[in-house]
């Protein structure tokens, strides 16, 4: 099948950016981004620069791939990363419109690769138990509930791709932070620190320059492990908790 | 040059101990003064990142990805080992020790292996504590499977994704030191040489990857926990950006590649489907337990399927050919990855694979769901007609396998419940790696290598579930001891200066080598050149080997190397964001560390684990091993480009008994 | 109090005060909009002007109604400053629109937002600023021992006018979507969600967000159609 792709092209982070068109011809076993290999393939043999774009594991875990296909995050397919999107979802002639993430706190830095460390920031706030090598009790020594494991554990999923600021009209992480703080706040061995940090974790999510959560639920519709908004009720309460009855 | 593998004297079960409380410590205000560089920020760098930051010490950390949450340990599915016996059902460090060296063909250092199964109950401990959410009973207790062929349930998981839990368990650990200050992560900074001062390892020459700016980095030490090279066979599980260069920069700087031939195929893979194919996908081991394995019997079948002309619902039984019951009937399905790789790897020889490449086979669930479907229908007292079994076995299938199924789904376009799968081996983990002490130094002092980039625990064949064990054990419980071996020492060594005429000349070196690169301006693209050089290596060192395709294949890779520096172009400037650049350096690498794989693959003339050798096969077509011959550790130097030079590290077992494995 | 201030500057904080602000307004909507189907009486205004003389002059009313004007405000500015906040923290926006993953109105609420108030300003204006100011005619009951302003009268005479008619439909067409999302989002916002009772407060959101406005929009085209 023979594709029309409008990319998004943009040299550094301070440059303007525009659209291309591109033609390439694919096949409906491909995946979207080995489509994208072919068309840098013929960029490169054409001795012109190849489009950058993020991508690493190709097996929808590692986080890495971040395309916004037609307006979407990850694309058309639900609870699916770009690596996983594959052409048969496509027909002969589409046209298709691939654009970078875009939020204030994601600068591009070249085309459609933009840098997310400003997520590495949240967590680096308080997205952790405090605990020592060495210092662990016998890990049955903490029974956990099935229920409140599997809970956790769907928190947990969540691989850092940044999907949900991508599509939230308001640029805001409160998807990303609250499925950590609802990960580690939910499992016994992470309560003693929740307080701390779920204050934590909000406070460095508004100095990274995320926007405010307004409810919208397209952070949930596009994440490619189906996060529920679930925890980000978690997380209001939690933090409306917490300022009520910490100290400081 | 003779290898000293220093493990300490004493019993088996005691040397770990006992080591660690008589090795020489480094006090707390020597700590803060001493630097320790870690490239890679997998399971194993990430872990040890963080707990020397714990311990004190001043950490550099570099990962090439974006964050240090990428790395490809994050993909690993089925669990980790741990000698826990929660299951009571007679586990033990030494049976899992055992188990090991076994499961390794007798090809790794007894000592590693029983430290590695002595730290393995620590591991479920913290990364418990972490908040890691490993499976749970009712009761709330921690869960267990079995893997792999063994005898105990000692496997922990978390779902499918048990390597991105670890994985993301020790970024938070990582994290929380980043906060504190004891650990400088560098996110996007790819190392690109290894800088060594009076013989020592002081640090590392990195590109800064969004603005191709080349750094100094100077330290007291350095570690490399920088992963497997089983992207030098272009097609394997590894993530895109997997590469050997990290490890190739320091084998360059003499440090040696030990027992590169050692790889692992995995045998359940979803099969190459054309020529533009970047990756291969990983379907977990657990599907053998209820999958059957099967090809045509006739070829005229094959041929037809291959074609579209028919599927495989047209096959009738008795023209089905279950060739690992067959060969195999005490194991059947259920045999070693190896052995189930090579006898896929036979079936498509003799032209009976099914994939449009005939490079396939089917994993056939029809008759477990059949199976489950009958047995549910008894034991709920529903009607027992065709429809209502099938519909009852699908369902318990997908509550087994719901993940895997939807995943197949979505990259072969095909639904698994109605067709059986195609799959095909792959290339999905590297045993062979930087040859390192009991102390996890290279020969090269101040040099450490953990996890996948060393070459350490799993002999010839890795065991399911040991990678995560492996690569959190020495992060976590044994190089943050160790690696204190060399650094008290080191105590009276100011701050390293990143100045000095050893530090430019590595960063010059660096330069030209980008440069160089860029301005051989051909006409080939570097992706081009990896299909090619992939290539190579999987038919001539890939799941079956003889001497005459190694030295076919050494020949080809030379031949391909030479095309490489007079025809390769890569696009942009060496001071910028380019990532055919980076990838460009990748596969030069590549391509060395690939000639040595198949210089040590022709130098082993036994069949061991993972590697086979045509010539080396017992009266009924298996593996054979050479015990009196090979019992060592194939150490590789660069040599200049000249043929490799090999150094031997004997291998000496006290307290198991080598045999030969048999599944039949 | 630093914590307070701390508090409300945070995200979550300067949410709570939307969620807060937006159920108070909820709830008063109800209440006005019973006060005001007695237009619906045929009983020349009796039962509206008296109820209004009430709300405008127990002294309990009068205070709420203060805080509700505090309310409003607070809820149109706030409202006002994420968005602007929000906007910048997009940075750009996407060459292709989609609507698959969110509902129109919660990406619009800014939108639908000061819609409302600027409806609401026109209502003021059109009655309450009057009776404010005395501009409205002087009733007397026999039922009541004083005088009261004919607000029903005024009504009455302003749904005679086609253009204000469509006005208010429009204005409560921006409500009934502005509640829409609001509804549900205010509860989000406080946190309270959970499986069990999330779908019944998604159910009386949306027969709320439904019905509320259609009862407002009653008594301008029964007025217009029925005179």
């Amino acid at each position: 099948m023979k594709l029309n792709l409008k990319i998004w092209r943009q040299s550094g982070p301070n440059d303007k950016g525009y659209f291309d068109m591109h033609s390439v011809e694919a096949n409906e076993h491909m995946s979207f981004l080995e489509m994208l290999d072919v068309l840098n393939e013929q960029l490169i043999s054409e001795k012109k620069d190849p489009i950058a774009f993020a991508h690493d594991c190709r097996e929808g875990i590692c986080g890495t791939c971040n395309l916004v296909i037609d307006g979407r995050p990850h694309g058309p397919q639900k609870g699916t990363t770009t690596c996983q999107l594959h052409m048969r979802q496509y027909k002969d002639d589409d046209t298709i419109v691939i654009e970078p993430f875009r939020a204030t706190a994601f600068p591009i830095i070249k085309d459609l690769v933009v840098d997310r460390s400003s997520l590495d920031g949240v967590i680096q706030a308080g997205g952790y138990i405090s605990v020592n090598t060495g210092q662990a009790v016998d890990a049955n020594a903490i029974p956990v509930e099935q229920e409140v494991a599997a809970d956790a554990f769907d928190s947990a999923t969540c691989i850092g791709c940044g999907a949900c600021i991508a599509a939230c009209p308001n640029g805001s992480a409160m998807l990303f932070t609250s499925a950590k703080v609802s990960h580690l706040g939910k499992l016994p061995q992470g309560k003693v620190e929740h307080k701390k940090r779920v204050q934590n974790m909000v406070a460095q999510m508004d100095k990274e320059g995320f926007g405010l959560c307004s409810n919208v639920g397209a952070c949930e519709a596009e994440c490619p492990k189906e996060i529920s908004l679930d925890n980000i009720a978690f997380m209001n309460r939690a933090f409306i908790g917490s300022v009520l009855t910490t100290e400081d | 040059m003779k290898l000293d593998s220093k493990v300490p004297e004493g019993a088996l079960a005691e040397k770990w101990t006992k080591y660690k409380s008589s090795m020489p410590l480094v006090a707390p205000n020597n700590k803060r003064r001493l630097e320790v560089i870690v490239v890679g920020t997998g399971l194993a760098g990430a872990s040890a990142a963080a707990t020397m930051g714990e311990l004190g010490y001043n950490v550099k950390c570099f990962t090439f990805h974006d964050s240090p949450r990428r790395a490809h340990s994050i993909a690993a599915q089925g669990g980790i080992n741990a000698a826990k016996n929660y299951q009571n059902d007679g586990d033990s460090v030494f049976r899992l020790f055992y188990d090991t060296i076994k499961g390794g063909d007798y090809r790794s250092r007894e000592a590693n292996v029983h430290r590695l199964a002595e730290v393995s109950t620590d591991i479920i401990d913290q990364c418990t504590a972490q908040g890691v959410p490993f499976a749970r009973e009712y009761g709330g207790l921690l869960a267990n499977r079995s893997f792999g062929g063994v005898q105990v349930s000692r496997t922990f998981y978390a779902r499918g994704q048990t390597g991105q839990q670890l994985l993301i368990g020790a970024y938070q650990a990582l994290s929380r030191q980043i906060a504190k200050g004891s650990v400088d992560m560098y996110n996007r900074h790819e190392m690109l040489d290894l800088v060594k001062v009076d013989g020592k390892a002081r640090g590392i020459i990195t590109r800064n990857l969004v603005t191709g700016e080349l750094e100094r980095f100077s330290a007291h030490a350095v570690v490399l926990a920088t992963g497997g090279y089983g992207n030098v066979y272009y097609l394997s599980t590894n993530a895109m950006n997997s590469n050997v260069s990290a490890g190739w920069r320091a084998v360059r700087r003499g440090a040696l590649m030990a027992n590169p031939c050692y790889n692992q195929i995995h045998p359940t893979c979803i099969p190459v489907s054309g020529d533009y194919q970047s990756k291969l996908t990983l379907m977990s081991e657990s599907l053998r337990n209820d999958g059957r394995i099967w090809v045509p019997k006739s070829k005229e079948d094959a041929q037809a399927i291959k074609e579209g002309r028919k599927t495989a619902l047209d096959i009738v039984e008795e023209d089905r050919d279950y060739y690992l019951e067959r060969r195999y009937p005490a194991f059947g399905n259920l045999v070693p990855r190896d052995v189930a790789s090579r006898a896929a790897k036979v079936a498509c020889d003799e032209g009976n694979g099914v994939a449009p490449t005939g490079l396939g086979v089917f994993l056939d669930f029809s008759s477990a769901i059949q199976r489950y479907g009958l047995q549910e229908a008894n034991s709920r007292g529903l009607s027992t007609d065709d429809t209502n079994v099938t519909k009852l076995g699908k369902e318990i299938i997908k509550n087994k396998y719901g993940n895997l199924f939807q995943m197949y789904e979505k990259i072969s376009g095909e639904n698994p419940y109605e067709r059986p799968m195609k799959i095909y081996p792959a290339i999905h983990y590297t045993m062979g790696g930087i040859w390192v002490d009991y102390n996890l130094e290279t020969n090269v002092p101040g040099l450490f290598a953990i996890g996948e980039a060393n070459f350490s625990d799993h002999g010839a064949n890795r065991l399911g579930a040991s990678a995560l064990m492996q690569g959190l054990a020495d992060g976590y419980f044994v190089l943050p001891y160790t690696i204190g071996n060399f650094l008290s020492t080191q105590i009276r060594t100011d701050k390293i200066a990143n100045d000095t005429p050893e530090f430019i000349q590595a960063e010059k070196d660096v330069k030209e080598r980008l440069q160089g690169l860029i301005d051989i301006n051909g006409n080939q693209s570097v992706e081009s050149f990896h299909k090619k050089l992939g290539k190579i290596i999987w038919e001539n060192g890939g799941m079956s080997r003889n001497e005459t395709g190694l030295k076919k294949g050494i020949a080809e890779v030379r031949a391909l190397r030479d095309e490489f520096y007079k025809d390769v172009y890569v696009p942009g400037t060496i001071s910028e964001f380019n990532p055919e650049l980076e990838k460009a350096a990748r596969v030069a690498d590549f391509m060395e560390l690939g000639e040595t794989l198949l210089f040590d693959a022709l130098n082993r003339n036994e069949s061991c684990g993972g590697h086979f050798r045509e010539e080396s096969v017992s009266d009924e077509g298996e593996a054979k091993r050479d015990d009196n011959n090979y019992t060592y550790v194939a150490a590789w130097e660069w040599n200049d480009g000249q043929d490799p030079k090999v150094h031997k590290e004997k291998l000496k077992f006290d307290n198991v008994e080598l045999k030969t494995r048999s599944y039949k | 109090m630093s914590w307070l201030i701390t508090f409300f500057r945070s995200s979550i904080g300067r949410k709570l005060i939307m969620s807060l602000t937006g159920i108070f307004l909820i709830t008063f909507l109800i209440v006005h909009l019973i006060g005001n189907l007695q237009l619906l009486y045929n009983d020349g205004g009796e039962a509206f002007n008296t109820y209004a003389y009430f709300m405008t002059n127990n002294p309990l009313i009068k205070t709420i109604s203060y805080g509700l004007y505090f309310f409003i405000v607070v809820h149109a500015i706030q409202g006002i400053l994420l968005a602007i906040y929000n906007r910048k923290a997009k940075g750009s926006k996407y060459a292709v629109n989609t609507h698959e993953n969110a509902s129109w109105a919660s990406k619009n609420m800014a939108l639908l937002g000061i819609l409302v108030f600027a409806f609401l300003m026109l209502h003021m204006g059109d009655f309450w600023w009057k009776m404010k100011q005395n501009q409205l005619d002087m009733v007397t009951y026999a039922s009541f021992d004083a005088p009261v302003k004919d607000l029903f009268t005024r009504v009455s005479i302003a749904f005679q006018e086609l253009w204000i008619v469509v006005t208010y439909i429009i204005g409560l067409l921006a409500l009934m979507f502005h509640l829409l999302h609001g509804f549900d989002s205010a509860f989000q916002t406080l946190g309270i969600r959970h499986k069990k009772y999330t779908p019944l407060i998604s159910l009386v959101g949306k027969a709320y967000s439904f019905l509320v406005p259609i009862g407002f929009a009653i008594i301008p085209l029964y007025i217009y159609f029925g005179k």
